[in-house]
Order: structure tokens, then sequence, then C-alpha cells
């Protein structure tokens, strides 16, 4: 297990504090970790199970029923890729065979150069004007493969600037 | 004089540019010293003429689009600060048939106020609702409700007015009013417009529910693949707290209720009821069986109204309005309107909010355009990812509740997502196999297990290997998940596969029977 930094312990004693005692605080508390970590690293979850008063084994079981926390660090960006049904409809299958070829690699994973993680996605919501994708906090509409091309070039090329 | 131009802030418009575009705006004036005003506003949910531009002039909101920052200088060399003529230009907003010809209720204001702006939205007929509820008992909110005819907006369709009643009749020290705004149905996007595009109003139905149901504490599960809404809904919050709207003393009533936001984290299966609670006591989204019902036992026990959000933001108007206004609109036993969200191959997506009884192709081709590629439509799926697939001998049904239902198809949360006959429905039918297999929460056998088998009972049939064998035990399998199955997750996952294979048999590798109808 990989040992917090004495910042990284603070600022989880920090967020336990904050949220610890609102009802039901599990995901908002993960929320908090991993928006200020990047990921959930395996050394938080006794200092959330023994705060919120839960077992190890429960806080573990939320982790891995969620698809959106992560339980391990993420490239430096985060590219979703809709493959819901409008999305499909207009040619999103495309983008996600281009995605994982330039990044090299598959749905989960992070590029050799650990710029990009490649995850799926079922729908943003913004599907009258597919194919859409997610980068990192950004929606991206009407996708097509040079819009994608243009977005992979920024993320690998600019990364000091960025 | 500052001119005010609005340049819409909801997640779609966003996403093809708006916000480069509202700076090229900005920028643009500051160089010719003109003053204008910039609003962001809510999308009018003409999708395809997103960055939508307007400006408003004497004449009234002329528009612009789609507006790419490129065309800014253009735009500025045509006066279009005075309506000028452009090869964007589309003419007065109101005008544009599109909207013209729709019925705007929930979403009267979306798109037209500035969403965070309180005065904008009290100057738009905001907070009547409220006002009329504060002062009517309980029990006559109820009554307003029921009256309307209003059905549950998330997919389930059952009278809003009944759940009411079902919790205020509950004595109870504390209940909830739980907002469903997981929206985790692809092709859907009006919970999405409404709270980007006017937060207040859902606050304002949640406040009208709190009192109607004696709640004082409200949450909304807001999905988390949605962080504009996010963002707008905490600042609407925040603002809502500030104006008194709510807290401790609610417009000055003496009535409390509070609202926190909540964020899910992935998971499609918190969208329904029971796994939503779950996940907002703090557990894995696991479906509870019923009974019993959330109205008596639901948030950390307590009698809970969940609605949906476009449910909810229906409710101001009709308490502003009275219950007749809005159940005038409709057809049969589905009454008012629904927003009905046009997405996948079209020409025309956006959101189309129109009377229950509108037809499938008056909206696929009067609104949508037909096809956006411009090959003939060949399927249609209604009602999000458990909903089945329609050919074109469908498209004639009129979407009301009872219609869908008579076919074997659903309305549910009015999403519409439509194929050109480019379309793999064998692989589609996989997918609806795929997805099950992926969000299942994993408590039913059949769900859980019936998924992973089905997508590879399909594999062998397109493969040709052993196909009649596995034919029968598709079926077999999705009877059983209809059957076994504790929520419509694994018990309504068979409606698109099956409605892909019946429609579609061609694209499995199966020739139709002789005699039977053609179905190209
Ligand atoms: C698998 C599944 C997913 C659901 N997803 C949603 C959803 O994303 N949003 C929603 O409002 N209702 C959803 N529902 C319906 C809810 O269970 C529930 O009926 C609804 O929130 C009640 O509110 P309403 O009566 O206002 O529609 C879902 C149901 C199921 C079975
Ligand atoms: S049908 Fe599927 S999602 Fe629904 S309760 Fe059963 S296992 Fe869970
Ligand atoms: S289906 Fe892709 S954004 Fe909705």
């Amino acid at each position: 297990m990989t040992a917090l930094s004495a910042e990284q312990t603070h600022a989880v004693a920090q967020i336990l504090e904050s949220h610890a005692h609102a009802p039901g605080a599990l995901l908002p508390v993960l929320h908090a970790v991993q928006a200020r970590l990047g990921w959930i690293p395996p050394s938080t979850v006794p200092l959330i199970a023994t705060a919120l008063n839960l077992s190890r084994a429960e806080v573990h079981g939320v982790l891995s029923f969620y698809p959106h926390f992560r339980t391990a660090p993420a490239g430096r960006h985060v590219l979703q890729i809709c493959r819901a049904e409008s999305c499909q409809a207009m040619g999103g299958a495309v983008l996600e065979a281009r995605a994982r070829a330039r990044l090299g690699v598959d749905w989960h994973q992070t590029s050799a150069d650990g710029a990009v993680t490649l995850e799926p996605v079922y729908c943003l919501g913004n599907c009258a004007c597919s194919p859409a994708l997610r980068l990192d906090d950004e929606i991206v509409g009407r996708v097509d493969a040079a819009r994608l091309d243009e977005l992979l070039d920024t993320l690998q090329g600019n990364e000091v600037s960025a | 004089m500052s001119t005010t131009v609005y340049v819409p802030c909801d997640t779609s418009a966003r996403s093809v540019g708006a916000d480069r575009v509202a700076a090229a705006i900005t920028a643009e004036a500051a160089r010719r010293g003109v003053a204008i005003t910039i609003v962001r506003n809510g999308s009018r949910g003409m999708a395809w003429l997103e960055p939508l531009v307007e400006v408003a002039t004497l004449a009234g909101r002329v528009a612009y689009g789609p507006v790419r920052a490129g065309d800014v200088a253009s735009l500025f060399d045509s006066d279009f600060l005075r309506g000028g003529s452009h090869p964007l230009a589309l003419g007065l907003t109101d005008r544009i048939p599109y909207l013209a010809r729709q019925e705007r209720l929930t979403f009267a204001r979306v798109g037209i106020t500035d969403p965070l702006n309180l005065d904008d939205y009290r100057a738009h007929g905001g907070l009547a609702g409220l006002r009329a509820a504060l002062g009517m008992a309980p029990t006559e909110i109820v009554a307003s409700v029921t009256d309307s005819g209003l059905r549950g907006r998330g997919g389930a369709a059952f009278p809003a007015g009944i759940k009411w009643r079902t919790v205020l009749d509950c004595a109870a020290p504390l209940k909830y009013v739980v907002c469903n705004a997981d929206e985790g149905d692809s092709g859907t996007f009006s919970d999405r417009m409404l709270m980007e595009g006017d937060p207040y109003c859902l606050i304002e139905g949640m406040v009208i529910a709190g009192l109607a149901v004696g709640a004082t504490q409200g949450y909304i599960y807001l999905r988390s693949e949605y962080p504009h809404a996010c963002t707008t809904l905490n600042l609407a919050i925040v603002q809502a707290r500030a104006a008194g709207l709510l807290g401790a003393n609610v417009l000055g009533s003496g009535r409390a209720f509070e609202l926190e936001l909540r964020l899910g984290a992935g998971a499609y299966i918190c969208g329904e009821e029971t796994a939503l609670l779950e996940s907002l006591e703090g557990r894995r989204g696991v479906v509870r069986a019923k009974p019993p019902l959330p109205a008596h036992a639901g948030l950390f026990g307590q009698p809970t109204v969940v609605n949906n959000v476009v449910t909810l933001a229906s409710v101001p108007l009709i308490l502003a309005r009275g219950a007749a206004h809005y159940r005038d609109y409709g057809m049969g036993r589905s009454r008012g309107t629904l927003a009905f969200q046009l997405a996948g191959n079209l020409r025309r997506p956006g959101l189309v909010e129109k009377a229950f009884g509108v037809t499938l192709r008056e909206l696929l081709y009067d609104y949508g355009g037909g096809s956006a590629s411009g090959r003939p439509l060949r399927a249609v799926q209604v009602g999000g990812p458990l909903g089945a697939y329609l050919p074109e001998q469908h498209f004639d049904t009129p979407l009301d509740y009872e219609s869908f239902a008579a076919i074997g198809a659903m309305v549910g949360h009015g999403g519409i997502v439509a194929f050109d006959d480019s379309v793999d429905m064998a692989a589609m039918a996989r997918y609806a196999m795929e997805f099950c297999a992926l969000e299942s929460c994993g408590k039913c056998t059949p769900c859980r297990i019936g998924s992973t088998r089905g997508v590879e009972v399909i594999d062998r049939i397109v493969a040709g290997t052993e196909r009649s064998r596995n034919l029968a035990l598709l079926d077999e399998l999705c009877d059983t998940m209809r059957h076994g199955s504790l929520c419509a997750m694994g018990g309504m996952t068979p409606e698109p596969v099956l409605s892909a294979l019946t429609h579609f048999p061609q694209d499995f590798g199966i020739t139709p029977p002789a005699g039977a109808r053609k179905l190209t």
C-alpha cells in the first residue's frame, strides 16, 4: 500500500472532518477525496472507514460498485467516449476505434506517455450533438475523426504547456 | 445603450463552441467600442442550430446560428446587433417553426431567461406556484397535482398526486423529497436542459412538494456525467437560500425546506428509485425489494417522495395556473405535455415539448427533418435503452403512455433515438444485452447472468452457429429475464433485443419466413 504524503493525509482528514456528520456521507466523501487526490488510494480506505463508522469491506464494496471512483491513478487527462445508442447512430463506433488505435490502449487503460486514460461512458446527455465525448470536465459534441485527432494532438503534444 | 446578446451556457451549446463564441463576441464588441451585455441563457432546444446566438431588438429576439467564433466579425459587419441580415440569420426566434409549433409549459422559460438570475425568474412567472401553494392546505396542493393528471416523467408514469397523497398520509417525524436527476437513459437530456436552463423551477417544484407532503429536507441526486448542471444547481441552491426561497422560513411563511445536491457515480441502476435511495444512504446501488414503497419507508427509512426532474419542474405551473390548465393538454390518460428529446441520426435534433398525442412521424420528420445522413430512417428506439426498437410501420402511433404500451413499447422519459438504414440491428440487440450485463446491480441471477449469456447467444446466432437452437435459447433467456427480474433493468432488456429480432431478422442472418409481413 502506497503511503499518503503528509499533505494528502491532511487533505483527507479535512474532508472527513467536514463531511463525516452528514447522513449517508460515504459518496460525498469519496467524491471529495477523488476531486482532491485524483483517485482514491487504498491507504485512505481505513481512514474513511473509521471516520464514518463503517467496515473497510463496506467502503471497498462501494468503491468497487461505482465506475466513477478510481482505485488507481489516471493519466493526466481522462477521455470518455460515449458508447450509447444516439452516439452509435451517428458513427460513435468509429471514434472509439480511432481513439483506441491512436492511444494504443483499450478501455480503462492509460497511454504509454501517461497523457490520456480512455474510458467508455454511457450517455453524456449531449445526444442532440452526437457523437459526444468528455475530456476531463469538458463535453465535446459533433465529434468527427478530425476533431478527435485535433483533441488528441493537443493532449499528447502540448503536455508541458497544458 | 447596451444591446443584450444571448449565448447559451447549456452543455450542448458549449460542446460545440458556445464559450468561444461568447468570448469572440465580447472581444469584437470591445474592439469596435460597442456596448453589449452578454447573457448566458439556457438552450432553446434547437440543437442543430447551436451555438444559437440571439440579439434583443425592438422587434423581439433575433436568432443567428449555428455560429462559430470565426463568424463573429462578419456578424458585426452585418449589424447583427440590430437584427441585420446575414447568411446565419434565422429571423425572430419565436417564429422559427420548430419552436413556434411547440407547447412550452414546463420548458417555458428555458432558453429565455438567465438561469441563475432570480429577478429574471420572477419576471417570467417564477415563484407564482410557490406563492399559491403557501396559501393552500397540503391536501389542496396534493389535490391540485392529482387533478392535473401529471404522471411521473422518469419512466414509470405513476400519477404524481397519488404518490404525494401516500407520503402526506404517513405520520412521521421526518419526511424527504428526493429528486431523481440521474437521467441515465441514453437519448435523453430534458432533465439536464431544465437544470441548466431553469434551475429555480426545479427548486420551486421541490419546495412545493415539501409543503404538500410535510417534508422539510430535499435531495437532488444528480449523475456525475453532468458537470455543468452540477455547477449551476449548486449556485442556484446557494442563491435560493440567500433569497429565502430555501431555509428555515420559506418566503417568510414560517415553513422550512432545506435542499442538498448529491452526486451519483456512474451507475445506471442508481436511476431506479430504490437503488438511488441506497446510494444516497452511502451504499452500493442495489435495488430494494418492494414493499415497502419509498413513499412509506424510503430514504433512511422515512416516507419519501421520489420524483423525476421534469415531474417536479411541472408542478409550479400547475399551482400557478390551476390543474385544468395543464390537464387540458394531452390525450386519454396522458395529460399535459412531454418534453420529447430528438436524438440520433436526425437532421434537426433537439427538445420538442408537445402535448401527448403527437405521432412519432411528426416528431421524426416535421420536427426532426428526417435523417441527418440523408438515408432512409430504419429504426427508432423510444424510451431509453430498455425501450423497444420500432420500424416504420409504427411511426404513426400517437405518443401517449397507453398507445405505446399497446404496441409493446414505452414512452418512458421521452427520448427518441433514430437510426438510418446503415444500422446493424443485431449489433444493437447485442449492445442492449451488453449494457444490461455491465449495469446490472447483481441482485437477480436472470439479469446478472442472463445478460452475459444473451451476448454469447446473439453472437452465435449472427455467426450462424446452431441458429435455430440458439434462437430458442434467446427466447427462453428473455422469458426468464422478463419474469425473474426484480426491476426493469433485467425485466425490460428483452424489449430492445426481441423487437430488433422481430422487426429486423435479416440483420441476424435470418430470412423472414415466406408469407411473413414484408419487413423492409
Ligand atoms: C433501471 C431503471 C433506471 C431508471 N432510471 C431513471 C432515471 O435515470 N431517472 C428517473 O427519473 N427515473 C428513472 N427510473 C424510474 C425510477 O425508478 C422512478 O420510477 C422515478 O424516479 C419516479 O419518479 P417519477 O414518478 O417522477 O417519474 C429508472 C427505473 C429503472 C428500473
Ligand atoms: S433486474 Fe438486474 S438491476 Fe434490477 S434488481 Fe435485478 S439484478 Fe438488479
Ligand atoms: S447517447 Fe451519447 S451523449 Fe447521449
